[in-house]
């Protein structure tokens, strides 16, 4: 049924739908009504879950652990430095291998404190083995939650997963969503079933110290994981589009890519701007696509590879900044294409919540015409 | 019925001889029997009992981190009460873990009420990571972060009162134990596993290694503390004390002077002064839980 709906509350319903048994969340803005809601829904016996409010994010994150471990389906909610509050936890979470979900609504980081979206925070999580999945809108941020789940609580994968949405643009932002009912949320999502759980009947040691003949095969199974993890995803969507109608299963998604000459790469929000500014350039007869990553975890290389293979060049939008270096996304699309002799531009852009327009993306694609790149877009002049 | 602690904590660990926490370990299971989940901190009894491919441990066991044993202990009741499962929930620490990086989330465990039993094995240092100092170290003591030396007698401050912190979040059930004295250890862990709510129990686990002295002591130096009043056992019900064991007290010295990380209070001359400021701290210890034992004269 499609209702209008705060993105926040969209996703509450998907979470609730997706009969979570513990629930252990510290509030953070802009995550915050995320886990209100969440809270209403238990305290109005709507959701039949132990709610857990803990005193930090870290202790979250240290109780999900614990009741996933013990056999429950387990969720959370963060961003920003509830997050970095995290970072001990997260990796742990993925290399016990149990399959959490968590919301983050990104937030960039401090310092200077900053409440509003960058994708800094996720980004920052991009190598300890969690599943980081980025949604474009309020309706993909809903659905990526049934995905995110069965894809994390697949025994061939057992791996945590973000969802992750743009906070405020996403998060706080009243827009038309197509609700499921439990019995079709149901009917894609079965209850849960854990590989292992800590048992009296049946005792296992989780989490053991390894030495180094043990540690570097551990680390390879969380990746191999990830690997497989491509085919469950794409696997989930294709079950999910067939039910549903609406189509993820693609790990990228091209829009007006098949005979442009400069594309944009881009994660989140900024794809919908994108597109428009994409269909104005394109009424003017500038030849301009976007090709939108969905799962920056696993990152699909050989799919962006593919995707891009016919374009003159590609502008990289980075809602963050590995600092020293480039943007995140711009040295991993660079890497993806390393050989195709195609030119990859990286622009910093909109962190801390500086507004993007579509006269923005423009100029980021004036500037790639010209070969100007691998800088921060938007700066105040005085800084230059 | 529970099997013994030789059948639930398994011989062929890696602790040393004459281990005070592993001591512990076993005590503990045999008083917990086999339907319990333990959490474990990161430190000696982690490495020493769980070294991948092998455990120790014959009861569900988790490792995740040095600091949050008492949060994931929060998860796993919280996760055993929505499945209607009744396992026993014990968290587990050594005295760094617990006085120090961890006070956050037993904070936040105590005060939401969770029905787990956090039990502290007390050596006194950083043992795992090289005899540093923790908020457990009592006075006086020479460690590798405050070792005796020209200028300095150790450890400058006394041993934080966590139980009566703990006892102030409204813990139902709050005990101190010493492994010299294993019945007394049983029977406060099965009252702390009974009772509802969030229990304490901090077990003085001596250190061979970390205090200095001979393996076959540990008995014998856990008795010491006690009988000179430096560890007292006593039990807090609902916030007051109701029992402490009664003593015919030692001088400290007599435990002092057994132990390496004490040695500067009596080489290269005995330090009265010093001795005297330990002493103060047993009396002090004596009064407050009134251990001293009347001997009646005719």
């Amino acid at each position: 049924m499609m209702e209008i709906m705060e993105g926040s509350h969209a996703v509450a319903h998907a979470v609730k739908q997706c009969r979570p048994q513990v629930i252990a969340a510290y509030p953070i803005t802009p995550q915050t009504h995320i886990v209100e809601a969440l809270a209403d829904m238990v305290a109005d016996c709507h959701l039949d879950a132990e709610y857990v409010t803990v005193e930090s994010e870290f202790s979250a994150l240290s109780a999900c652990l614990g009741a996933s471990a013990a056999g429950s389906r387990v969720y959370s909610a963060t961003t920003s430095q509830g997050l970095a509050l995290m970072f001990e936890v997260c990796y742990n979470v993925a290399g016990m291998r149990l399959p959490i979900v968590m919301t983050i609504v990104n937030r960039s980081l401090g310092a200077p404190l900053s409440i509003w979206n960058d994708q800094q925070d996720s980004i920052s999580l991009r190598d300890s083995g969690w599943l980081q999945y980025y949604a474009q809108d309020n309706q993909e941020a809903t659905d990526l939650h049934y995905i995110a789940y069965k894809v994390a609580e697949d025994h061939d994968i057992l791996l945590p997963a973000f969802v992750c949405l743009d906070g405020f643009i996403l998060s706080h932002t009243y827009e038309p969503v197509e609700m499921l009912t439990q019995e079709q949320v149901d009917s894609f999502l079965p209850a849960f079933s854990p590989y292992q759980r800590l048992d009296a009947d049946d005792p296992i040691s989780f989490g053991m110290y390894a030495t180094p003949e043990y540690y570097m095969e551990f680390r390879y199974e969380i990746d191999r994981a990830m690997q497989r993890s491509k085919k469950a995803f794409s696997a989930a969507g294709k079950e999910f589009a067939d039910l549903f109608g609406r189509d993820y299963s693609a790990p990228v998604e091209g829009y007006r890519l098949d005979d442009a000459d400069t594309a944009l790469v881009a994660m989140g929000s900024i794809c919908g701007t994108a597109k428009d500014a994409i269909d104005e350039m394109r009424s003017s007869g500038r030849k301009v696509g976007l090709l939108n990553v969905r799962t920056f975890r696993p990152f699909p290389g050989p799919e962006i590879a593919k995707a891009l293979s016919g374009v003159s060049r590609v502008a990289v939008l980075d809602k963050n900044i590995s600092l020293g270096a480039k943007g995140a996304m711009g040295i991993e699309v660079k890497d993806a294409l390393y050989g195709s002799g195609i030119p990859v531009l990286d622009y910093i852009i909109a962190l801390g919540g500086r507004d993007v327009r579509k006269k923005d993306i423009a100029a980021v694609v004036d500037m790639a015409e010209k070969n100007q790149g691998d800088l921060f877009y938007g700066l105040r002049k005085e800084v230059l | 019925m529970a099997g013994s602690g030789c059948d639930l904590f398994e011989f062929g660990h890696r602790a040393c001889g004459g281990c005070g926490a592993a001591l512990a370990a076993r005590l503990i299971l045999d008083a917990a029997g086999k339907d319990t989940i333990v959490c474990s901190s990161t430190g000696c009894m982690e490495v020493f009992s769980t070294p991948y491919p092998e455990t120790a441990w014959k009861v569900p066991w988790i490792h995740s981190l040095f600091e949050n044993n008492s949060a994931v202990a929060s998860g796993v009741e919280a996760s055993l009460k929505k499945q209607g499962r009744k396992e026993k929930v014990i968290a587990l620490g050594g005295d760094g873990a617990t006085f120090d990086i961890g006070v956050l989330c037993i904070s936040g465990a105590f005060e939401r009420g969770h029905d787990i039993t956090y039990i502290c094995y007390d050596n006194e240092a950083y043992m795992n990571t090289g005899i540093q100092r923790s908020g457990a170290t009592p006075y006086d003591a020479s460690t590798t972060t405050s070792p005796a030396g020209k200028c300095s007698l150790g450890n400058k401050r006394q041993k934080k009162d966590l139980p009566a912190i703990l006892a102030a979040h409204g813990a139902p059930y709050v005990a101190t134990a010493s492994i010299a004295y294993p019945a007394d250890v049983k029977k406060k862990i099965q009252k702390a596993l009974e009772t509802k709510g969030p229990c304490y129990v901090q077990i003085h686990a001596p250190c061979c290694t970390g205090w200095g002295f001979e393996g076959e002591k540990t008995m014998a130096i856990g008795k010491l503390a006690v009988e000179t009043g430096l560890w007292v056992n006593y039990e807090m019900e609902e916030g007051k004390v109701t029992r402490a064991k009664k003593v015919v007290r030692k001088p400290v010295e007599e435990y002092l002077k057994e132990q390496k990380r004490f040695r500067h209070l009596f080489k290269p001359k005995r330090n009265d002064e010093e001795i005297g400021k330990i002493q103060a701290i047993a009396d002090r210890n004596a009064e407050r839980y009134g251990i001293d034992l009347k001997i009646k004269k005719d």
